[in-house]
């Protein structure tokens, strides 16, 4: 495991002056085994920005998000926050630093209602939820937020639903409503739009636009429609390792990505 | 320690060892391959004690009970099976430790009833029945070097049949994927319940050859599961390396800690705290590797 | 077990009407049934503690009698010979030993997951056993005799009188509206929602941020803490503590009791434990072979009745609301 600065403040520090880098990786590895899952990533996210990291199927996308979130430890390279490295740092350590992600396969407490999971995730902005006294329910700003997030996510209706009685599709959005209940300032999306029909990926393109401004987003995505429309960096993944990065317009030039998406089956549309 | 003191106390504890492992490694099958904690594991080494305790006395000899105990703890391996585990397959642990734990309770009243709660012996069988001098005053009973002998050969017979035959084959896959293996046409309700009824003969044959060194007494089969547990914790869950490893290190630890003198502070540890010793050794080891010494992380 | 459940006050009021109704028995009942309703309410006690491991935060403790006899001991342990000790010391001393034994215990334990969990607590449970009954700290497998209950005095008061049988009982009868009343708090509250997250979705409370180990860990030292409750006054009421109190078998049928009742709820484990009490009065009184009744109940029980009776219950309703539409 890294060793962490002794000073460690669980609140956002002020960016460097000059860069809007919030999070970057260097060299980043991941094996299993005898199979190299990541290979040497670096890349950055930065603020205000949309960072799509996009790639055939096995690419490492999903093992990059799970590095970077601190679900899965990283076998050599380093993960920065803010230039502050939190390679090895526990998921939930680094879920307090402000990054927040969502999954892929659809992560959500089901016994609760749609509500009480936002409520839930609000609460752990607390310092500490080792409070026994007061009813959870009097805690009328994680209310606020949760009703927030809940609307942000379109589901603003269906709070009172249990979450397991919500269709596939609500689900998706509850999960990332509950990611946004945490308020990050760093939001890892792990396709995002899997599983939406085109109405509610539209909703989440233009929730992703206006999230934009204040957040640092990298999101691993399928829906080239949704990359090309929201993404300000491409970064295109081949078995684990990067291809190449830049604008979507270099990106879409680019010989060597065509070469591996028709290599791989999937073609990238105009 | 005097050298033979030594030696004798290592042989026991490495018979101690290899019987343990004969049961753990019977509860380790259960759960590795059909997913199933049976907590009364323990009432079926048991079992095997008194069944080869009546049969003796009523055939008149060791031998002869033996292979009829073992038939008869199969089939009531079988019978159990299929009267009350299958019901518990796609259940939480919790209900089949709850469902096993009644189970418990019921063996050992049936013992009290069929068997009385009065404490039983058996006396060593010949060809046995003597002992190898060491010294002038000083000589180790050959029926316990059978037992490691038959334990370890009992292992090995386990591990081939497991790693080598077509019946090993698909009980392995029907470990890793119950429904691809039924889909292929293979029973595999058939297998598990083979496998059940193996794992608790397993418990049984070491119980009935335990039963001569050993008191035959209510509760000898809830104190060798509670041992059981912190092989099968120690070793790693599905780890039959691990289990015969942690079974020895049990073993040792457990015999040399009832004879050495231990002394810290003033406060006598050893051997008045000798029946601890094996949960103060868990407890160090867990605190060093959660999972165990091979055990995967579940 | 939906997020939401006990509204407000409807809950407290039907405690409330049991716990009048509760008083009255001993000015009703005789001796021996006075004992056993005391006995039913510290079993209840003892098995709401454990449905807060079992039922709301999916740890399955099977050791847990230990944090209950240790706390019997404890009161044995300091009550010098030929004297009686102060109940306003002795009893948060207990406690105190319970809840100090379970951060120990479940600093090392809490970290493992399910199958392991369960071995584990058995037996570190198992250990303390033979502690108790191979040494002579606590007087072996007799056990120690409490031939004095502790005084309850302040001053020149005594509010009560633990040598008196009913006084005991309405302890016990007071402390267990006041452990229900706290452990329904304890679960409204930001913790207690943190802890059936953790039930619910462990991976997912840590990705949000959780630090789930303190508060597994912190919900365990609660459990052992309210068992040591149950264990003062079981030693109180029986006036000797011995090995069986920290013994499997105990923590088996503490089990069950919750189980069948349904856990997940604070009225399931007094449901259970009232219920398992009195089956195990009849039983007793059917065959001296009655372990082999209960055994084939609770096999039964953990195949058939997975919910519990206030499962049970639930569907029934449920299904009679069906039938209605």
């Amino acid at each position: 495991m890294a060793a962490w600065p002794a000073v460690w403040h669980e609140t956002m520090t002020e960016s460097a002056p000059g860069t809007a880098v919030v999070l970057s990786t260097d060299c980043l590895t991941r094996h299993f085994g005898g199979l190299t899952a990541v290979y040497e990533v670096s890349l950055a996210a930065r603020m205000g920005e949309v960072h799509a990291v996009i790639g055939p199927n096995g690419a490492g996308k999903s093992t990059l998000i799970n590095l970077l979130s601190g679900d899965l430890p990283a076998s050599a390279g380093r993960v920065l926050l803010r230039g502050v490295e939190i390679t090895g740092l526990p998921a939930h350590r680094i879920a307090r630093l402000g990054v927040g992600r969502s999954y892929q396969k659809t992560n959500i407490f089901l016994p609760f209602s749609a509500f009480e999971n936002c409520r839930l995730a609000a609460q752990a902005r607390l310092p500490s939820s080792m409070r026994f006294l007061r009813p959870a329910s009097s805690y009328h700003a994680l209310n606020e937020a949760a009703e927030a997030a809940l609307a942000a996510a379109g589901l603003a209706a269906r709070g009172g639903v249990v979450a397991s009685a919500l269709s596939h599709g609500e689900q998706r959005q509850l999960e990332i409503a509950m990611t946004l209940a945490t308020r990050p300032s760093v939001l890892l999306l792990d396709e995002p739009l899997a599983g939406m029909g085109a109405e509610e990926s539209a909703s989440m393109v233009a929730l992703l636009r206006q999230l934009r401004d204040s957040h640092a987003i990298l999101l691993v995505e399928h829906d080239m429609d949704a990359v090309f429309s929201l993404a300000d960096t491409l970064t295109v993944m081949v078995n684990g390792a990067v291809l190449e990065s830049g604008t979507p317009e270099q990106i879409r030039a680019s010989a060597a990505v065509q070469m591996a998406y028709l290599g791989g089956g999937e073609a990238i549309h105009d | 320690m005097d050298f033979h003191i030594f030696l004798i106390q290592l042989l026991n504890g490495v018979q101690y060892g290899l019987l343990l492992f004969l049961v753990a490694s019977g509860l380790t099958l259960v759960f590795g391959i059909m997913g199933i904690i049976n907590v009364a594991h323990g009432s079926f080494y048991m079992i095997g004690a008194y069944l080869a305790w009546s049969l003796a006395a009523q055939v008149g000899s060791f031998w002869l009970a033996l292979p009829v105990a073992i038939a008869l703890s199969v089939l009531i391996g079988l019978a159990l099976e299929w009267l009350v585990v299958r019901w518990l397959y796609k259940r939480d642990h919790l209900y089949q430790v709850l469902c096993t734990y009644g189970l418990i309770l019921v063996f050992e009243e049936l013992r009290s009833v069929l068997w009385g709660d009065d404490v039983r012996s058996l006396p060593i069988p010949a060809p046995f029945n003597y002992s190898i001098p060491l010294t002038d005053t000083l000589s180790y009973p050959v029926y316990r070097l059978w037992i490691s002998a038959v334990c370890l050969a009992v292992a090995f017979g386990l591990y081939f049949v497991i790693q080598k035959t077509r019946l090993g084959m698909m009980i392995r896959a029907g470990a890793t994927d119950r429904d691809m293996v039924q889909s292929l046409g293979i029973n595999i309700q058939l297998i598990y319940r083979i496998v059940f009824a193996a794992g608790i003969a397993l418990a049984a044959f070491a119980g009935m050859i335990a039963a001569p060194i050993s008191a035959v007494a209510p509760g000898m089969g809830n104190h060798v599961l509670i041992i059981c547990f912190v092989v099968v914790v120690i070793g790693g869950l599905g780890s039959v390396k691990g289990a015969l490893i942690a079974s020895l290190m049990i073993g040792l630890v457990d015999t040399f800690g009832k004879v050495v003198h231990l002394e810290l502070g003033g406060v006598k540890l050893l051997p008045e705290l000798s029946s601890m010793t094996v949960y103060v050794l868990m407890a160090g080891i867990l605190l060093w590797r959660p999972a165990g010494l091979f055990g995967k992380k579940l | 077990m939906s997020a939401t459940r006990g509204n407000g006050w409807t809950g407290v009021l039907a405690l409330a009407l049991i716990a009048l109704v509760l008083a009255f028995v001993p000015l009703v009942a005789e001796k021996f049934y006075v004992q056993f309703f005391a006995k039913i309410l510290i079993m209840a006690i003892f098995a709401m503690s454990l449905d807060l491991l079992l039922g709301y935060t999916g740890l399955v403790s099977f050791g847990h009698a230990a944090f209950y006899g240790v706390a019997g001991y404890a009161l044995a342990l300091i009550t010098p010979q030929y004297q009686a000790a102060n109940f306003w010391t002795s009893f948060p001393l207990a406690i105190a030993v319970s809840a100090l034994l379970a951060f120990a215990i479940g600093f090392v334990v809490v970290r493992m997951q399910g199958i392991y969990f369960i071995m584990v607590t058995l037996a570190f449970a198992q250990m303390l056993f033979f502690l108790f009954y191979d040494t002579k700290i606590g007087g072996g497998n007799d056990g120690i005799y409490i031939d004095l209950r502790p005084v309850a005095r302040i001053g020149d008061w005594q509010p009560f009188n633990l040598d008196n049988f009913a006084h005991v009982y309405y302890l016990a009868l007071a402390l267990f509206v006041l452990v229900f009343l706290l452990l329904r708090m304890v679960l409204a509250s930001p913790f207690g929602r943190v802890i059936a997250g953790i039930k619910a979705n462990e991976h997912r409370m840590q990705s949000l941020g959780y630090g789930t180990f303190w508060y597994k860990l912190a919900c365990f030292v609660l459990a052992g803490a309210t068992a040591g409750v149950a264990g003062y006054l079981a030693a109180v009421q029986f006036g000797v503590v011995n090995p069986e109190m920290l013994g499997w078998h105990l923590s088996g049928a503490v089990m069950m009791m919750v189980i069948l009742g349904g856990m997940g709820t604070l009225t399931g484990p007094v449901l259970g434990a009232t219920v398992w009490m009195l089956l195990e009065l009849w039983f007793q009184d059917i065959t001296k072979h009655w372990h082999l009744l209960m055994g084939a109940f609770i096999v039964l029980t953990a195949i058939l009745l997975p919910n519990g009776l206030i499962g049970l219950y639930g569907s029934l309703a449920r299904r009679l609301a069906r039938n209605h539409d």
